[in-house]
């Protein structure tokens, strides 16, 4: 059976992630902190394949991602935190007693539980989507538009998670987190567990997303980023559709989210504010938007280019990334997949290219 | 055609890029490896970690300590290293990042094998590196004043505790040498230390015989540039005499809010603000002149008339023009410079001390460690890992400098954990 | 205040019911009559609580909000110019910003130490020019390297200029460093003692006469010379005004140098009342985006409008709140605005507003 490139790049992708980098860890090669980075990674990558759906496929701009990917690791992090609450013998977190909070406020109850916290964390982002998602759309906000709209939102909800009184940290965000399930988070073998499990959530959020853009459904949302007025006037309902992509997006930023905080240790609401939501937009630019393995590979690679250079060259990584955004954009409009698949065009290798969104209006 | 032998090109281009990052990147691990070998062979250098923002918001702050730390070392490498080992900064930076300050310092304390980390200025990226060393047993300096209820044992806290700053300065105001103030304007942004700092000052204040509508608190968001509203609230609570600010504004909002309060006519005479987190550095960026008179507690200054600050002083300003820094020989010391310099001195002779690298020798050998630093003779504590120093009321000359015009007597104890009852 | 906050709570209410009741002619007539009625009645408001308000509270509270609503006038002007013509949506524009705000402490550094000024009223004269020019070049460097690609892609012209600002901003990091700010010129410290509980700043009233100086020369240059027409033209038709004859490059280069001009002319005078870092401009950046959104695209009374809507409404709510919830509460009245107004107070009409 001959393989098709794109099916071996999947392949390889499995293989390296879920065999070759657990075995380099239980060998020694491979330390538990590369692990979880790249478990981190991973969740990133999921948060992309939502903007990859609202804005490579249905060419909405959405500026507040980074936004319902907090609100998925505040879900989960409200649990983890009253967990290790109650290890420690107390009855409220530590930055409630500081605040003279003396009951548990009402919205922290439903998160004693595991699994209603996991439940909320897909979905209240799924609910504020749906709400904001639907008096946008159906006052026919697009563009440019929408792009600031969400991003004055995302700025809204920075500030008011800063808050102190809102009960949730404020700038320290939550964190002290200690086990899951009783698992000690900080075990070795606790993390390789999660990040192995971030990495069957990412397969699932890739292969579902597959799905969805090459079934019916998928295909209209490409013809509303192609042109919206057409498919209206073809009697779809173009609101139900954008919303329904919308929603998507946000429960799939949930669920990187819940996935990001107990490996990551810490929630706080420096994770939502501006600039976290365009750099979201940069990993899908720089993977090739329009195509579900750009935005995963773009957020894995812009990430490691990210960590690696803070490290070495503190001084001048913001060049670097700087530079890499406008080389992106101005030359390579396809991103890295894009770049990747025209070379190997032009050295022979056949490729079953996704269909590339086309240059926005 | 055309455009096809340009594509080629530019992709050409492109793949050489790319090749030579990879080579860069393969030589640099190489080196680091190369770096490893060596060092568990010839173990002639010992590593440290440096964890200050180099970049984003809080770069504005954080470069100076990076700066004071690289100093302490290059002094303590020139008179022979710790231990007969010279000392080698590693820097990174955690770019203002709270998420990066954990995975950072992961990467200082797992894969550098770093003996000690200096570094961190705002609380939530202490909370955040805060697991990692106490997973890892690290030892982290934290040079910066918190507001405490905190004390790990992974952490060695040189700035000051909230008694170490906050209530002196309270009682300065109140006494009548400081002015005799009973209304007090607490103003802060919205974040850990003011909220915390706030809420013990008014306890105290309340304590001593305040009434509560004579208290009134205040937060602003971070980066909050416009403090028209503010300022002209403040200009009406002063209006009843015996007013003064206690300001726990934070960063770059004080510039603006130092620039309102002069041009609506505040002056240090109807209404003095003390604040906690403004030094000299801070003040370096400020108007001066509208200044005057206005008020700050911390537990150095760089007017402190002693030989070992007259060195320290002449020392940065002469390093800070030789690494061609920006500023130059006009940059200043300031509080948290200063521990973040001593905090070097400190690990240093701890280690000297324990006669190891090893954290918990090193740390045993921290407590009730005595280290001439440049604000004077400061003592570590027996159990807690917080230094026990003298607090100054400093009031802000025109040339941005403090004069210093009032001194607790002695060194005073810290308290991590206040209470009202605690205090002596 | 909560009268007037009760009426936009009910006019809100009322044209939410129109448009779920889909009833267009009555959505057409409400949103004709009501947003001028209830301007009317915030103005009569105001004017019979500062004619009745002894303690100078209201006309501070005012006279604040139209100060930050000046600054945001300024800094989204440039912004709406160059976003009415090109498309192109500038997230460097804070960067130009900070570019001004830098020219201005250069200047200060080079006549107080180099040329030895005494007085240091001069620097400043010197730097608004200056400044302007530095940014402008700036902006034009910009636009013929990178933007210039871009007008087909303007969503992308996003992306790329966010890493354009990220290496300004680096790049001023390392020049300067991170702790710079701008001494008062002697001449604009102090304020105007209108009564003793009210001072206006000179430097604020100052930063008002020139923005209002900066929207007249805009005005003129837009409607009255040679290349405002052209530019005109532009914004409305690119290929029409291509086949008469008119150099669109030329103009698009020409109108990015206005612009980014622009808001170096807002830096330099942002030094005024705020510190020169090497972010600054991120901190407006959201800001002027929702006023030239607000305002409508391209418009210059759009402009004015939305900036000063946002600054006294944001600066009266927050003698009410605190700042922060002030804050949030104008981004959420923006957002119900929009829901009414998707495309700004005055939204381009005709044909090819549509798509």
């Amino acid at each position: 059976m001959q393989l098709k490139p794109a099916k071996l790049v999947n392949i390889l992708f499995i293989l390296f992630f879920a065999v070759v980098l657990p075995v380099g860890n239980m060998l020694g090669w491979v330390s538990i902190n590369s692990i979880s980075l790249w478990g981190r990674y991973c969740c990133f990558a999921i948060a992309a394949l939502g903007i990859d759906l609202i804005w490579g496929y249905t060419g909405i701009m959405s500026m507040c991602q980074a936004f319902f990917f907090c609100l998925g690791g505040y879900c989960i992090g409200m649990h983890l935190l009253l967990k290790a609450t109650a290890l420690q013998g107390q009855a409220l977190p530590d930055f409630m007693t500081w605040n003279d909070i003396t009951v548990l406020p009402a919205f922290w109850q439903p998160f004693h539980g595991l699994v209603p916290a996991v439940v909320l964390a897909l979905l209240v982002p799924a609910a504020v989507a749906f709400i904001i998602g639907y008096f946008i759309f159906k006052s026919r906000i697009k563009g440019v538009y929408m792009a600031i709209i969400t991003q004055a939102l995302a700025l809204s909800m920075y500030l008011l998670f800063l808050r102190n009184e809102t009960n949730l940290g404020g700038t320290n965000g939550l964190t002290g987190f200690k086990n899951l399930l009783g698992f000690d988070l900080y075990k070795p073998h606790v993390k390789l567990g999660l990040y192995l499990v971030t990495l069957a959530m990412l397969c699932l959020s890739y292969w579902a997303c597959y799905k969805m853009v090459h079934s019916k459904f998928g295909k209209v949302l490409q013809a509303i980023r192609d042109s919206e007025a057409r498919v209206g006037f073809t009697a779809y309902r173009v609101l139900h559709y954008k919303l329904a992509a919308f929603v998507m997006a946000a429960m799939l930023g949930g669920l990187a989210g819940m996935l990001y905080v107990p490996q990551t240790g810490i929630i706080t609401p420096g994770r939502m504010d501006v600039r976290a939501s365009v750099e979201m937009l940069m990993w899908v630019a720089l993977g090739g938007r329009g195509n579900l393995k750009g935005a995963v590979i773009g957020a894995l690679l812009v990430n490691c280019v990210y960590s690696y250079f803070t490290s070495v060259f503190p001084q001048g990584w913001l060049f670097i990334l700087g530079l890499l955004y406008i080389l992106t954009v101005l030359y390579f409009d396809k991103g890295f997949l894009g770049l990747l698949e025209k070379i190997g065009a032009g050295i022979g290798i056949k490729t079953n290219p996704e269909r590339y969104a086309t240059g926005s209006k | 055609m055309y455009k096809q032998i340009f594509f080629a090109f530019k992709s050409t281009l492109f793949l050489l890029a790319g090749a030579a990052l990879l080579f860069t990147t393969a030589c640099n691990s190489a080196a680091s490896k190369g770096e490893n070998s060596s060092d568990s062979a010839a173990a002639n250098t010992v590593r440290i970690g440096v964890l200050h923002s180099l970049s984003g918001t809080m770069a504005i702050s954080e470069v100076s300590l990076k700066d004071a730390v690289q100093m302490a070392v290059d002094e303590i490498n020139a008179s022979g290293g710790v231990l007969g080992k010279k000392i080698e900064p590693v820097i990174v930076d955690p770019a203002s990042d709270w998420d990066l300050f954990a995975e950072k310092s992961k990467e200082l304390l797992i894969d550098k094998k770093v003996a000690a980390v200096f570094g961190c200025w705002t609380s939530v990226s202490r909370k955040s590196v805060l697991p990692v060393f106490e997973e890892n047993n690290g030892l982290l300096f934290y040079p910066v004043q918190y507001e405490g209820e905190e004390s790990s044992k992974n952490v060695v806290y040189s700035g000051a505790t909230p008694n170490q700053q906050l209530i002196p300065a309270a009682d300065y105001l109140m006494s009548a040498e400081g002015g005799g103030y009973k209304r007090f304007y607490l103003l802060g942004t919205d974040y850990v230390f003011p909220r915390t700092a706030n809420k013990i000052l008014k306890a105290y204040l309340l304590s001593k015989g305040i009434p509560k509508e004579n208290i009134v608190e205040e937060y602003t968001p971070f980066h909050h540039q416009d403090y028209q509203t503010i300022v002209s609230k403040i200009k009406k609570f002063a209006v009843g005499g015996k007013a003064c600010v206690l300001s726990t504004i934070n960063g770059d909002s004080n510039i603006p809010f130092y620039k309102e309060f002069a041009n609506q006519g505040l002056t240090a005479a109807t209404c003095p603000i003390m604040a906690f987190s403004v030094a000299e550095d801070e003040l370096r960026a400020m108007d001066t002149e509208f200044l005057v008179g206005h008020l700050a507690a911390w537990n150095y200054y760089q007017s402190i008339d002693i030989p070992e600050n007259k060195k320290f002083v002449a020392a940065f300003k002469s390093f800070c023009e030789k690494k061609n820094l920006p500023g130059g020989a006009k940059r200043v010391t300031d509080d948290p410079i200063c521990w973040a310099y001593t905090d070097v001195y400190l690990w240093a002779k701890a280690a000297e001390k324990a006669g190891s690298f090893d954290v918990d020798k090193v740390r045993a050998a921290l407590h009730s460690l005595t280290f001439d630093s440049p604000a004077g003779n400061v003592k570590m504590d027996e159990k807690v890992n917080h230094l026990a120093k003298p607090v100054l009321i400093g009031e802000i000359k025109p040339d941005g400098q403090f004069s210093v015009i009032w001194k607790t007597q002695g060194l005073i104890d810290p308290q991590p954990f206040f209470s009202l009852t605690a205090k002596k | 205040m909560l009268i007037s906050a009760a009426l936009l709570l009910i006019v809100a209410l009322m044209e939410l019911l129109l448009k779920i009741n889909g009833i267009k002619s009555g959505k057409q007539a409400g949103a004709r009559w009501v947003w001028p009625v209830l301007l009317a009645g915030m103005v009569l408001f105001f004017a019979i609580r500062i004619a009745t308000d002894s303690s100078g509270t209201y006309i501070q509270n005012l006279f604040s909000g139209i100060s930050l609503g000046s600054i945001l006038i300024l800094v989204s002007l440039g912004l709406a110019i160059v976003y009415g013509l090109a498309g192109v949506i500038n997230m460097a524009h804070g960067e130009f910003l900070m570019i001004g705000a830098y020219t201005t402490y250069s200047v200060q550094l080079l006549f107080t130490n180099v040329l030895h000024v005494h007085s240091n009223n001069w620097f400043f004269i010197a730097a608004l020019p200056l400044s302007f020019v530095t940014a402008g070049l700036a902006g034009l460097l910009l636009e013929r390297l990178i933007i210039r690609h871009l007008y087909a892609r303007p969503l992308e012209s996003l992306l790329a200029t966010w890493g354009v600002s990220l290496i300004l901003i680096q790049t001023a990091r390392s020049l300067f460093g991170d702790l710079t700010a701008v001494k008062l010129p002697e001449m604009l410290a102090g304020g105007w003692q209108v009564t003793p509980g009210l001072v206006l700043p000179y430097s604020r009233l100052f930063i008002i006469g020139l923005t209002v100086v900066v929207l007249l020369a805009v005005h003129y240059t837009l409607t009255a010379t040679r290349l405002g027409m052209q530019i005109r033209a532009v914004t409305q038709n690119r290929s029409m005004s291509a086949c008469l004859g008119i150099n669109t490059r030329r103009v698009d280069a020409v109108t990015f140098f206005i612009g980014s001009g622009l808001a170096g002319l807002a830096g330099c005078a942002m030094t005024l009342i705020g510190n020169v870092v090497p972010d600054m401009g991120q901190t407006y950046i959201v800001d002027a985006f929702l006023t030239v959104v607000i305002g409508g695209v391209g418009k210059l009374l759009g402009a004015i409008t939305a900036g000063l809507g946002i600054g006294i409404f944001s600066k009266v709510l927050e003698a009410f709140f605190e700042a922060v919830y002030g804050k949030v509460l104008i981004l959420l009245l923006i957002m119900i605005f929009m829901q009414f107004r998707p495309r700004g107070i005055f939204p381009d009409k005709g044909r090819a507003a549509a798509d």
